[in-house]
């Protein structure tokens, strides 16, 4: 796809206020953008590190850019932009970091799902047909973002993406599966929100104590696992107790 | 002996805010702090504290506090109506101060009279866990936080480091004018937009030409006192061009950042604001207005003016200087011949102003 119009146009230098800018390498839901962003982004921690880019607050991964905080005392727009420009001209390492693949366990029970069975109705599915579609597949972690901890991941089935609802939810319970277009995602705390909600996940997705806070990285895997009310019941129970091994539901380290 | 403070009432939204939590945006965190981190950092220069120390900040109206334990100092910032009630005798006192309280001492921070935040640190700061290298409070869902503390009756609140407060009482002789946080600009009335200056943003070639010169003629009003999270504004509708969606791929936001959706009403980011978002940004509020236009309050008018990101970090850095400057001329309240000076320390004209108002106070 390199060779399309529209690729030539990037990467794009975006101010975004006076203290932090936008590398944009594409404007797609993308797995090649997901992993050209992940590249720019080690490349720079490394640099970094090595005591050689100065002045980065914090950089911030999306689907398709690259946004680095910086502070314009100690590097300027400028400086910042040449040393980016320099990295971007160098051929790509593939030092992105091996992912996790991720079993998440999810009950679909209309109880949980809230939407499921409206999603059936327009769709002319049975309700088993939408969890066999939603839990049928491997998606791959794009972002973390919005909330602390939650997750942007893809590709839906055609046929489960839908518009999000056009009266958002002021609360959507934490722990929701809910889709939205191409994407879906697991709230990992209470908050208002706009996507279809299929069901409820016990996992504690977001942890500030762990070393790591967020349980999902870009680039992971995940599958769904259905699960019964009673089991999803059991095991929120032991995660609000702390007495869950999330081990028990990740192989480390799998995919590129 | 600790130094405790206890909460005998929390004010209608008061948090414990510092300058921020950094380097988590990419787990969804966002930065949180304080809405207006000059006047959190002159509070703890006041108190003696790292500019960092986590501290009180209350909007609209402040906490009442008794102290208990070994003496304490605390430092208060913004336009604020201080009583400190102590055997008895109450005293209007001034903010842009320390006072040194003592055991069974009532301190009331009562209404807020210019923009929406004051600030209240504790000499040796808060004693609270640090969650993700930071004391913010962010608040999740309707009763989780991530970090900090959002005040409730009853609580008790510790010293970090209890020291005997030392030496004399101190003050910041100037105090920023109030168009700094949240007042109109010099020469303005209350009604007059407050100037904003912005830098142009990221999706700029999502909007027509009619809409972005609209943005920066057009006049717009805070609607409602959105938290801590974003500030909805009224106004000029904003059209996107219509051969694009009025959607783009979630990319990052930063406090400041001014979202546009379909509706056309624009969404300016604060400290708690989302780490992405999918709605195409106008513009981004320069760093050196962010505190002020933070300030503002709902049925507050605003007009933006376009600067470079350059001259945004000119101002930025000039703005930095200023308040070391400030911060440098904190100053020990001393005899003025025989005799204390009083100005600084009670209530003068910018509080006593309104202190014959027959207006509902929250009491103890």
């Amino acid at each position: 796809m390199n060779s399309s119009p529209i690729d030539t146009l990037y990467p794009r230098f975006l101010p975004l206020g006076d203290s932090a800018l936008t590398v944009e390498i594409g404007d797609r839901i993308d797995g090649k953008l997901v992993a050209a962003v992940a590249d720019l982004d080690a490349r720079i921690a490394a640099k970094i590190d090595a005591g050689r880019m100065k002045g980065i607050v914090e950089a911030v991964p999306t689907y398709r850019s690259l946004t680095l905080i910086f502070d314009p005392e100690v590097v300027s727009r400028c400086a910042l932009q040449r040393q980016v420009a320099a990295l971007l001209s160098a051929p790509p390492r593939r030092v992105s970091r091996k992912g996790d693949c991720w079993r998440l366990p999810v009950c679909y029970d209309p109880g949980y799902g809230s939407d499921l069975e409206r999603i059936a109705g327009e769709r002319g599915l049975s309700p088993d047909g939408i969890v066999a579609l939603h839990a049928g597949r491997t998606y791959t972690v794009y972002m973390i973002g919005f909330l602390p901890g939650f997750p942007y991941m893809g590709d839906v089935a055609e046929e489960l993406r839908l518009p999000r609802l056009t009266e958002p939810r002021v609360r959507v319970p934490a722990g929701s599966v809910a889709i939205a277009g191409q994407q879906t995602a697991v709230y990992p705390a209470e908050s208002p929100g706009g996507w279809n909600i299929i069901g409820r996940c016990p996992l504690p997705l977001f942890e500030p104590r762990r070393p790591q806070p967020a349980l999902l990285s870009p680039g992971d895997r995940v599958t769904f696992e259905p699960v019964t009310v009673k089991r999803y019941e059991a095991l929120a129970a032991a995660g609000r107790n702390n007495g869950l091994d999330l081990r028990q539901f990740v192989t480390r380290g799998v995919t590129r | 002996m600790t130094s405790r403070l206890i909460v005998t009432h929390p004010g209608p939204f008061t948090t414990v805010q510092d300058l921020g939590r950094r380097g988590f945006r990419r787990y969804g965190v966002p930065v949180s702090g304080a809405l207006h981190p000059d006047l959190a950092r002159i509070a703890n220069a006041l108190a003696d504290n790292g500019e960092d120390a986590p501290l009180l900040e209350f909007c609209r109206s402040g906490p009442t506090l008794r102290a208990a334990g070994k003496a304490v100092r605390v430092a208060c910032t913004g336009d604020v109506e201080i009583v400190l009630t102590r055997n008895g005798r109450r005293a209007l006192l001034c903010p842009w101060r320390t006072v040194t309280l003592e055991e069974g001492d009532l301190l009331r921070l009562g209404m807020v009279f210019t923009g929406r935040a004051g600030y209240l640190a504790v000499s040796g700061g808060l004693a609270l866990e640090k969650i993700m290298g930071s004391g913010s409070t962010c608040l999740l869902g309707r009763d989780k936080s991530l970090g900090g503390l959002l005040l409730r009756k009853g609580q008790v609140l510790s010293v970090g480091r209890p020291n005997p407060p030392a030496g004399p009482e101190r003050y910041l002789p100037r105090p920023p004018g109030r168009d700094g946080y949240g007042g109109p600009d010099p020469g303005c009335g209350p009604d007059d937009p407050v100037a904003i200056r912005v830098i142009p943003g990221p999706q700029v070639d999502r909007f027509t030409d009619e809409t972005l010169a609209g943005f920066y003629t057009g006049v717009f009003t805070v609607t409602r006192d959105a938290g801590r999270t974003g500030s909805r504004l009224a106004g000029p509708r904003l059209l996107h061009r219509k051969d694009l969606p009025p959607e783009i791929v979630s990319d990052a936001m930063v406090p400041g950042a001014i979202q546009v959706p379909g509706n056309g009403a624009p969404i300016v980011m604060l400290a708690d604001g989302p780490t992405v978002g999918g709605y195409p940004k106008i513009a981004a509020v320069a760093s050196v207005d962010l505190p002020r236009f933070a300030s503002l309050e709902e049925g507050r008018r605003v007009r933006f003016h376009a600067v470079t990101a350059e001259k945004g970090a000119d101002l930025l850095l000039e703005r930095r200087r200023h308040l070391a400057t400030q911060i440098a001329s904190i100053a020990p309240l001393t005899l003025v011949g025989d005799r204390v000076d009083l100005t600084p320390l009670f209530g003068t004209a910018q509080s006593r102003r309104t202190t014959n108002d027959t207006r509902e106070q929250p009491t103890p």
